[in-house]
């Protein structure tokens, strides 16, 4: 402790925080005329453990929640958290849905989602969630236990080489060695898994680093010589972009998931409308631009629409803003080269550009930053768009749209999956948060639910991670505990996390849970339907529970829902203020041989779908 | 076309610097012909050399995805400009008789060092581009080579185009 001139020192009560020497606390006098504040003013020269050094960098950084599960090497962590009340831990039952849950935090809010694991079985169940962040670029921390420094390489009980199982799927990882550098790497691990091209960091802290103590101090930022994203985009290529989009004659704007990341949205809202081009959103750039607006031709790709495929595939000028033209997005690449167009690749991380494709006009950057520049230096432009081209554009598209591509029988007996995402999307007037799992029912919620906000739709769209949909609600319905979560998921997915039914009801996490159970692994019956003869390889989910009777036993509400008629009113009842604080299951059986369309299949050219009337 | 690269590299001395490169090379199906690593005059710079084969969009791919690694701080194809390319050979050579004068003279030509001797082997150091390496090894008779070990090129660029914090 110091005291100078002017300085008071003041002794406080902090409802269970600290040892008592860390309730001392310096304050300036004429900084704090009132004296007390509620805040501890400086940690500088306060001796602290690993342990209580992590919690309150996290606590530094307004860390709201840590999903995570104790174990040995963070007993030491746990016993601070226990101690603090600054933020709220939640108790997952399995590690993956640890780090989904703090994954699903960051989509929806745009700050950084913490986990906190245990070493050994600890990380390695956590590795699904990290690659599944990694993938679609999430910002995370994962603090990780290790085994005490001194036991490291010795075949410890529950050790695991956490960095390097990690290394592939990380942003970044740290193995903290010395408790003196604990405090700055935390606020690195922070500011990584923040900026540029966001990511996952793992933190691994050994447990002896967790009660080694030394002087704490938390820095306001880190300087790091070998890390420098690039914010502001190169002048002279947003010139020759915007001029390039001016003589364009058959204009595309293909959004993707940088788009919500970057906090972009509304810029990219502005510039479509000045141009008055047509848009499209990649499975992970839902929401980024409002999905019924006219100009927007719905979701590209593998399941894309027929009209935004064909408008992708014909167009003469390309801005790719935040995408990365995967496989599922423009299928095969030497296809989509067939038809000469010049590119325009607006992204953050320079190794997404000309990946797969070749660009013309690469502008990296970030995405706000560079559609802003874009914007204005569109409004200074002299030429003004090509009309007479963008109309017999728009009436081409037009043509594509008449096609109606998401039709599907509406007069079933049985209850069709994509009438329960519309029906839905309607009982939410549009303004629910949609979590879901990843298959046919994944496919059906982006293609009917329309979002019209950026952070509504939640899915894996990289890895592709089943079992992600509970742990996903979880971590959305606690960060805006006021708003409707529904969970699109499928009988099988869920099964795959289904122990956290156990979690929502700890923290009565009121999320809506719409099951479309077709008693299959949809999507791999539907490629097997399509392209294995109609074997059915183990895809048929035997022995499935009483979903009602589950979700009772757990202590939630159960529904089965097995006619059309009924869907609208059971959707109704899960969202009505009698449940507002209940979870609901929700499980409707619907049409087993319903399959996705339009299809692109693999190695197929972006424009060769299989629409569902050629069936 | 694939060709030859050499790309140097500066990067944190830190502990598990080097598997993060090596794990990109693998993960991202790149060639690795040889990887050099030792701190520089800073002892908390570690410089690199690797030299791989792809094509320029694949080499372009290296490059980017090397300068995203954390760790790494800089990164320069050395191939794209002028530079100098060495590489350290020792070779322990069965040598006795009438061999023995030979294997000198052939060393000899290659500027090639004796650095050990015993009364049946030879051991060589020589330095230069991995092609002159070869080209040793081509001169001698295979029969007489007992072991061979490389450190893969390090590479610098010419005059003053230089790789500096």
């Amino acid at each position: 402790m110091f005291a100078g001139p002017g300085v008071k020192i003041k002794a406080r009560k902090f409802a269970g925080w600290l040892p008592w020497h860390d309730f001392l606390t310096v304050t300036g006098q004429n900084d704090y005329p009132h004296g007390f504040t509620n805040e501890l003013i400086f940690y500088q020269f306060m001796e602290a453990t690993g342990a209580e050094i992590v919690v309150r960098c996290l606590a530094e950084e307004g860390v709201e929640f840590v999903f995570g599960y104790p174990g040995g090497a963070v007993l030491n962590i746990y016993d601070e958290i226990f101690k603090q009340n600054k933020f709220k831990h939640v108790l997952v039952r399995h590690e993956q849905a640890a780090v989904h849950a703090a994954d699903a935090y960051a989509r929806s809010t745009g700050r950084v989602g913490v986990a906190l694991v245990t070493s050994g079985p600890g990380v390695t169940n956590a590795v699904t969630g990290i690659a599944t962040a990694y993938m679609d670029s999430i910002p995370i921390v994962v603090v990780t236990g290790q085994v005490p420094t001194p036991a490291i390489g010795l075949d410890a009980f529950q050790e695991v080489d956490t960095v390097g199982i990690t290394r592939p799927c990380v942003k970044h990882n740290f193995l903290v060695k010395d408790v003196k550098d604990l405090a700055a790497t935390m606020k690195k691990a922070f500011i990584i898994a923040a900026t540029g091209r966001p990511g996952p960091v793992v933190v691994d802290v050994p447990k002896d680093v967790t009660y080694h103590t030394t002087d704490f101090e938390y820095p306001a930022t880190v300087e790091m010589r070998s890390y420098s994203p690039v914010v502001k985009g190169h002048s002279g290529q947003m010139k020759r972009a915007v001029q390039m989009l001016l003589e364009a004659k058959r204009p595309m704007i293909y959004a993707g998931g940088g788009v919500v990341l970057g906090d972009a949205s509304e810029q990219l809202a502005e510039l479509t409308r000045l141009l008055g081009f047509p848009i499209t959103n990649t499975l992970m750039g839902l929401g980024g631009y409002p999905a019924t607006d006219r100009q927007n031709l719905g979701m590209l790709g593998m399941h894309g629409t027929y009209e935004a495929n064909m408008a992708m595939q014909h167009s003469d000028v390309l801005l790719a803003v935040g995408a990365r033209f995967d496989d599922r997005v423009i299928g095969n690449p030497a296809h989509f080269a067939r038809e000469q167009r010049r590119i325009i690749h607006i992204d953050v991380d320079p190794s997404s550009i000309s990946k797969r494709v070749k660009v013309d006009v690469p502008i990296v950057g970030d995405v706000k930053n560079v559609l802003t520049d874009m914007l204005a230096l569109l409004k200074q432009a002299k030429e003004k768009p090509d009309v007479a081209a963008l109309n017999a554009w728009w009436t081409q598209i037009e043509l594509w749209r008449s096609k109606n591509c998401l039709k599907y029988n509406r007069n079933s007996p049985i209850i069709k999956p994509q009438y329960v995402v519309e029906k839905l999307w309607e009982v939410t007037k549009g303004d629910a948060y949609v979590t879901s799992d990843v298959g046919q029912h994944q496919m059906w919620a982006a293609q009917y639910y329309k979002f019209d906000k950026p952070r509504r739709w939640i899915n894996s769209g990289g890895l592709g991670t089943m079992g992600v949909g509970l742990p996903y609600a979880m971590g959305v319905q606690l960060a805006f505990p006021d708003a409707q979560v529904a969970c699109i998921t499928g009988e099988s997915s869920i099964q795959m996390n289904i122990q956290e039914l156990s979690t929502c009801k700890q923290y009565r996490i009121p999320v809506k849970v719409v099951t479309l159970n077709n008693r299959y692994m949809g999507m791999v019956r539907q490629w097997q339907e399509f392209f294995y003869g109609s074997r059915y390889a183990e895809s048929y989910m035997e022995s499935l529970p009483d979903f009602v009777k589950l979700a009772e036993a757990y202590g939630h509400v159960g529904m089965r829902i097995d006619r059309p008629e009924d869907v609208e009113a059971a959707l109704k009842e899960a969202f009505s203020p009698a449940l507002k604080e209940r979870m609901v299951f929700m499980d409707f059986q619907t049409d087993q041989t319903e399959n996705v369309f339009p299809m692109v299949e693999g190695g197929k050219g972006l424009s060769e779908m299989i629409l569902a009337e050629e069936l | 076309m694939s060709r030859r690269h050499i790309i140097s590299l500066l990067m944190e001395n830190e502990a598990g610097a080097l598997s993060r490169v090596a794990g990109l090379f693998s993960a991202r199906a790149y060639n690795i012909e040889s990887l050099t690593v030792a701190p520089t005059e800073d002892a908390t710079l570690s410089r690199m050399t690797i030299v791989t084969v792809g094509s320029e969009d694949i080499i372009e791919q290296i490059t980017k995805q090397l300068n995203k690694l954390v760790d790494v701080i800089k990164v320069m194809d050395l191939t794209e400009g002028s530079h100098i390319e060495r590489e350290l050979m020792l070779v322990k050579l069965r040598a006795v008789g009438a061999d023995r004068e030979e294997i000198k003279r052939t060393a000899d030509i290659f500027r090639g060092n004796i650095i050990d001797v015993t009364e049946s082997t030879y051991t060589i150091e020589l330095t230069g581009a991995g092609s002159k390496l070869d080209a040793f090894l081509e001169a001698i008779d295979s029969a007489f080579i007992l072991e061979t070990v490389r450190t893969g090129a390090s590479g610098i660029g010419r005059g003053e185009r230089s790789l500096k914090v």
